[in-house]
């Protein structure tokens, strides 16, 4: 007879070792999941974003309305938009993309079109002048100036998805949230705390990695200061 | 029949209304949470940003400390609260999660408000030989009341959402509703639950919109984006 293992898994400890070595393909499954549902879903907004603020510029009456459905939408408790989206999607991680999506355009396009409102009447006639379309001047004049603000949008939306994503642990496709959630009922405290912590790890360098892209992209901004 | 209707028939049973899991007594739960949680926050997030933008100093850090607070998934802190020792105070560990989601954004807003005074209204208010209690009082508290209660408002409306995950920690709320409608595979219920919630945090949300309208000038004219 082999004595019971005396090791931090069996003490259910909070740091173990033997936890991240005995369980590592889990761990990385779930943070594959958390990443690719941050990723296709933050994409998706932007896509969707970008457009809404355009036409929320050039036309006027379409500003209220594309700004309120998106306040209200951002007001949904993350729990019960992807309930409300159930009857639609069912339980796949489709569900919990489209919920985070939802969440995602409020930050958005409030963003580039703060960002794109930024930009100076003058730049804007001096561009003109220059004999620039208004195709020419959106993509080499106008996004580049309202980059900034847009990215600040996108950084706050990003670390929100990774933050909100482990709520879609209540449909099963949480990433880390999995974690987190069947370690509660188990009470196994070293995967609670090793998801927990990956999941702020994922945040702060995707945010780090955001802001870098934006420095990379933004040239101009830093002979400023 | 399909999921609305079938979701509205679930809300005008009378029976899902009363007794101890019934809507009111959730609804009673939720509310409870909510005011308690922005109450405990308010005390902790106001004073500190009041006398921090009065003095100029550690401001900037304490907005930072609280940013990164944002990736911090509230779910992960409650089921790691959940495993402590607080656990043991029934809804202890959810209070202190929602009280930790709840001051970053009334700690940034009221920073950002005492800031934003003008600081010439702040040299004539000295010249004046007000006193430095006098100055924050009399004159810089009122300036950044209308950006104060923004934060306020945006704190109550997403503590209501939130408080909705203390029920995947088996705490009490609306969102009991929603989690017990997932366990019953009863895609009505969960709906019923979400439009609950919903509907709840865009009244908390009128609310405060028709306190605004309501309330004196001064209060008003603060910019609300």
């Amino acid at each position: 007879m082999t004595a019971p293992p005396d090791d931090c898994l069996a003490r259910n400890e909070w740091i173990c070792g033997a936890y991240l070595s005995s369980r590592r393909h889990i761990l990385w499954e779930a943070v594959l999941q958390h990443l690719q549902l941050t990723v296709i879903a933050v994409l998706i907004g932007l896509a969707l974003a970008l457009p809404l603020a355009l036409a929320a510029r050039r036309w006027r009456w379409a500003a209220g309305p594309v700004l309120g459905v998106t306040t209200v939408l951002y007001t949904v408790p993350s729990l019960a938009m992807f309930s409300l989206l159930l009857p639609v999607y069912g339980l796949s991680a489709a569900l919990v993309v489209a919920g985070l999506v939802l969440y995602s355009l409020t930050l958005l396009v409030r963003n580039i079109l703060a960002g794109l409102r930024a930009v100076p009447e003058e730049t804007r006639q001096a561009a003109r002048g220059m004999g620039y379309g208004p195709v020419r001047l959106l993509v080499a004049v106008e996004l580049p100036l309202a980059l900034p603000a847009a990215m600040a949008g996108l950084r706050i939306a990003t670390v929100s998805a990774v933050s909100l994503v482990t709520i879609g642990a209540i449909v099963g496709y949480g990433g880390l949230g999995n974690l987190i959630y069947s370690g509660m009922n188990t009470y196994f405290k070293a995967q609670v705390l090793t998801a927990s912590v990956l999941c702020v790890v994922i945040a702060v360098a995707a945010d780090l990695l955001l802001l870098l892209m934006q420095r990379l992209l933004t040239p101009w901004t830093r002979r400023q200061s | 029949m399909n999921t609305l209707t079938k979701a509205w028939s679930w809300l005008t049973t009378s029976a899902h209304w009363y007794g101890d899991d019934g809507i009111w007594t959730r609804l009673g739960q939720h509310l409870y949470l909510t005011v308690v949680c922005l109450l405990i926050s308010c005390l902790i997030a106001l004073p500190v940003a009041l006398v921090l933008g009065h003095l100029g100093k550690g401001g900037a850090l304490a907005v930072n400390i609280s940013n990164v607070g944002r990736a911090v998934p509230t779910f992960a802190v409650l089921v790691l609260l959940l495993l402590t020792p607080v656990g043991r105070f029934g809804e202890g560990p959810t209070i202190v999660a929602l009280v930790l989601f709840a001051v970053p954004p009334l700690l940034t807003n009221a920073y950002v408000g005492m800031r934003e005074v003008d600081q010439d209204v702040v040299r004539a208010a000295r010249g004046m030989g007000m006193t430095g209690r006098q100055l924050l009082f009399q004159v810089e508290v009122p300036l950044a009341l209308p950006l104060i209660l923004t934060g306020v408002r945006v704190a109550a409306v997403q503590l209501v959402a939130t408080a909705t995950i203390a029920a995947l920690a088996g705490g009490g709320g609306l969102g009991r509703i929603i989690t017990a409608g997932f366990n019953l595979a009863s895609t009505a219920q969960v709906v019923a639950g979400a439009v609950l919630v919903a509907v709840f945090a865009l009244i908390v949300e009128g609310l405060f919109e028709l306190a605004q309208r309501l309330a004196p000038d001064w209060v008003r004219d603060g910019n609300t984006g």
